[in-house]
This record gives C-alpha cells, structure tokens and sequence, in this order.
C-alpha cells in the first residue's frame, strides 16, 4: 500500500504536468513547495520548512536532475527548469545511475543492530545469555545487556527471547539492496555506489521516506511532443492489473496525450520468444550446458557487475522492449520511442540501446493524471495487433520459460529442456549464480527475475 | 433502513492518490458495515482541479463529499450515519 511519501511524490507530478500543460512550469516551479506546505498549514515532517526542502529536491528529479548534482544551494528550480528544456537528450543514465539518495528526505536510520528494549524482565532462564554465539550478553542490573564489542548481530537473542524484549533494527534501504551498494559514509549520510548498484529499485520502493529519487524524463517527453515530433509509446504488459479500467481504455488515453502512437511491448515479447527458442536449441544441439534469460535488465547488469563469468550463458536474443522499437521504428520512421514501465533498470538497458526515453507507469498516469484524462471515461481503443497471451506473460515470473516451452513445442525433441528459475534477486543470489556459471548445479534454462513474482511487483507498480 | 450509497472517484487523479486502494473497500469492510453500502467506482467528479488537488482521493457517501478518504475515514462516516 503506498504510504504519504509516494502521495507527495505523485501530487507533485501532477502539479508538474498541469504547470507544463499551462506554459507555466518555469515560474510556478518556486511555488509549489510553499503552495503544498503553507506557513499555517500541517507538515509532514518536523516543519513546513523541511518538507518544503525535499519538496524541492524532488522537483529537480522530476526535471531530470539528480541532487547530488546541486552545486549552488541557493539556484532556483526555474533555471533547472531552463537547463532542462534546452537539452537535446535527457541524462544518459547508463554512465551513472538513475537513483539517488535525497539527502533532505533520509531520515538517517541509525545502521542496524541488536537493542535491548524496556520489555526485558531480567528474567531467570536468561535464554539470550545462553544463546548467543559471542558470549556478548549478560545480565546487568537485572536487565539483559550487549556488549556491542562482541555482538556479531545474528539475532539469535531476538528469537528466543519469551517478551519479545531484544529487536533487531534495521535500514530498510540496506536490507532491501541486494548487493551491498548503499552504505553510509563517514559522515553519516547514505550513499549509493555506482560501482554496485544495478538499478533494481528495491531502495527506491522500501525507503519509507521515499527518500530515494529516480531521475525523470518526463519533461523531455512532453517536450518532445508538444514540438510535434513523433513519439511512440511502448507500455510493458505489467501495467495490466495497475490500472482502473482495460488496457484498450488506456491506449485510448495514452493517444491522447498526443502520442503518435501507442503499442504494447508484449508485440516485441512474441518476437523475443521465437528467438530466444531458436537460440536456445541452437545452443543445446551445439553442445552448451546453460543459456540464462536476458529480458530482465537488472539482473543482467546484476552478472555484469558480480558474477561476469556467467555472462557468455546470458542469451543474445534482443529483450521485448528493444524488438518493440524495431518495429515501432519499421512503422513510424524517425519517430521516438518511450518504453513505459515498472522498472528502474530499463532506464539503464533503454540507454544503451538506443530507446529514447524511459518512463515509470506512475510516471504516465501523472501525465494522464495532470492533463486531465480519466482512464475509465475512455472508450476501448480497437487493438491493430493485440499480443498474444503467452507474451503478455513476461511480466509474471516463469512466464518468459513458458513462452519459450511452447514456443519449442514446434521443434522436435533433440534435447531435454531442464527449466529452472529464480523469482527475485536477492543477498543470496550472487552466490547461487556462481554455482551456475561453475556448472554445478542442474539445469540447462535459467529464467531469472529480479523482482519477486516478476515485473507485476516491479519498484515503480503502483499497487506498491 | 435504507442502502447508502458510496461513490469512490477512479478519476486517474484520485486513483494515482489513493483511490486505487479503495476500490476494494466493499470486501474489507468491517462485518458491522458490510452489505449497508452500494459502492460505486465512478469517472472524475470534477472536485480535484488546482486549488483542491490535495484533497484527493474524494469519495461521496449518500452525497456529501470525503476528503483525503481512507477506509477509516469511510467507516467513521458510515457509522455516523447509522447512529443518524
């Protein structure tokens, strides 16, 4: 369920779009943040004034810039404002990446360990004492006490205390990082690494401050489009069930925000399955132990940074985002494409194949949203081509193995497909694909998903 | 005593702020509540443009218009109602 934090966020998205529908972004940027948090008016957080600081970082996202970038404290956001709409091309986030932390907005949770809360009775059995590995607690003053020189934060304590009185405290954005990229600095402030990070979202999606920001592409769209170039939209099948109303409804939306076109992504998923079969039987039938999937782009980047031995298995086949720019291209030459997803990585994956924006889905509703088109008063849009079932699948786990199971239905068993998956990176993960790249577990078609379930639960769904 | 009538805005605006996590409503009722109230998903009712925008997602109960509505703000209603 989204929290306070992701309504702000997507007021403000709305406010954004409205403004830039008026032709008065550049001026009403300043405002808002005074607008939404009124001297007399409630805050968030401690005070109006702070809430009106993240305000403000969150509006130079929006404009496509990170904060970390901020040099001068005192700029306003109508120069971002004007930067941004002299640029030709958004940020080219594969050379960085697209989250940042909002300093304003942490909360700064202090790094995770093991407390003694006041619910300890002191009592006789003293089961964290015996329980614990390190021999870090005992018993002062008739309450359990930890010696932090000694603790190794196991928990073990926390799980056999009869009171529930020993917590383990936790940073939400370092549990839910699968890779160790967010840590805090000497100085206390937490920082991604870009040398780890794989853009899964997962910091962006568990942060309860929404303190993590993504760098938009909004404005270069609705920019592009109000100069009359040709944009296509891509929207990935994942949207399905996020929406009120159908997907035909929401085509019919989408086109009117003046979209040249609108297609779904699942089109290029029925291409990317025929040959990611054909791929993979060539494969087999040469001999090679192990093909893996390449559509989800934050794992890919997960075997690029971590396990790169794993690499010559990850298939070559093109992912359906990509084959779906092929052919949007094919049919509306020298137009642009915006693939619209839930998902952070395929900023980076967009970037380095040619596509020429990426947006979230929640992203495209502020755009509905802020132009003042309801989904459900829209009448169904005729489908020219409606992707089949199987390809619509992507977005669920396993249903990239079961596009490429039937699809390999049509060739003659040569070899035996032995399918297994991974629904959800995660700490462990690493460790287990290294087992694969070294052959030694079983298996000769490994679908993996960053996201648990699949794309249906990708950071930026909005049933989060 | 007579069916109230409950109308949730799926407008994209309430949707995107909240309205998506209402839309269930009738199921997650308290049992007390369930069945007393006709819920109806319907099309931007207007009540969002500029000033008022925060005040989203809106819902209606037997027409008098809910603020920023949560299903605890809905029930409290309701039961005001029936108290009525």
């Amino acid at each position: 369920m989204a929290n306070g934090s992701v309504f702000v966020r997507r007021e403000l998205m709305i406010r954004f779009v409205r403004a830039f529908n008026n032709g008065t972004l550049e001026t009403d940027l300043d405002r808002f943040a005074v607008e939404m948090r009124p001297r007399l008016g409630q805050s968030s957080r401690c005070c109006i004034y702070h809430d009106r600081a993240v305000i403000k970082y969150r509006l130079m996202s929006l404009l496509g810039f990170s904060c970390e970038e901020e040099t001068d404290e005192a700029r306003t956001l109508a120069s971002y404002y004007r930067e941004a709409i002299e640029r030709e091309t958004p940020v080219n986030v594969a050379e960085t990446i697209p989250l940042s932390v909002c300093e304003a907005g942490c909360s700064g949770c202090p790094s995770a360990r093991v407390i003694v809360t006041p619910n300890c009775r002191g009592c006789l059995n003293r089961p964290c004492m015996y329980s614990c590995p390190k021999g870090a607690i005992s018993i002062v003053n008739q309450v359990s006490t930890i010696d932090y020189s000694k603790c190794i934060n196991c928990g073990k304590c926390t799980t056999v205390c009869p009171y529930h009185a020993i917590v383990k405290t936790t940073v939400p954005c370092e549990e839910a990082c699968p890779t160790g990229a967010i840590h805090k600095d000497p100085d206390g402030h937490t920082r991604i690494d870009m040398e780890k990070c794989i853009s899964c979202g997962n910091c962006f999606s568990k942060c309860p401050f929404s303190a993590i920001l993504e760098r938009s592409q909004m404005l270069d769209v609705m920019k592009a489009i109000k100069n009359g170039e040709k944009v296509v939209a891509m929207i990935a099948p994942a949207i399905e069930p996020q929406i009120a109303g159908s997907i035909e409804q929401l085509f019919t939306a989408v086109s009117k925000l003046g979209f040249t076109d609108v297609m779904e992504v699942a089109i290029g998923a029925e291409e990317t399955t025929a040959r990611e079969a054909e791929e993979f039987k060539e494969k087999m039938l040469a001999g090679e132990r192990l093909m893996t999937t390449s559509c989800c782009p934050a794992y890919v980047e997960l075997v690029r940074k971590f396990v790169p031995e794993l690499m010559k298995y990850v298939s070559h086949t093109p992912s359906p985002m990509v084959l779906a720019a092929e052919i949007a291209r094919k049919e509306h030459p020298g137009c642009k494409v915006v693939f619209v997803g839930p998902c952070v990585a395929k900023r980076i994956e967009g970037a380095r194949n040619n596509i020429d924006f990426v947006l979230s889905f929640e992203e495209l509703l502020g755009m509905l949203a802020g132009s003042g088109i309801d989904i459900i008063a829209c009448e169904p849009m005729k489908l020219p081509r409606a992707a089949i079932s199987d390809a619509r699948g992507f977005a669920k786990s396993s249903g990239v193995t079961q596009a490429v199971v039937n699809e390999l239905g049509n060739f003659k068993d040569d070899f035996k497909l032995d399918a297994k998956a991974i629904n959800g990176i995660e700490k462990k993960t690493i460790s287990i694909l290294k087992l694969y790249a070294a052959g030694k577990l079983p298996g000769n078609f490994l679908e993996v998903m960053c996201c648990p379930g699949g794309c249906v639960n990708g950071p930026c769904s909005l049933k989060k | 005593m007579k069916k109230m009538t409950l109308e949730i805005c799926s407008g994209t605006t309430c949707y995107m702020l909240g309205a998506n996590n209402l839309l269930n409503i009738e199921n997650e009722m308290p049992s007390e509540l369930r069945g007393l109230a006709e819920v109806r998903a319907l099309p931007c009712m207007g009540l969002c443009n500029d000033k008022e925008l925060s005040g989203a997602p809106y819902v209606k109960l037997n027409g008098k218009v809910i603020e920023k509505a949560t299903p605890e703000k809905i029930y409290d209603a309701m039961r005001a109602l029936i108290e009525e």
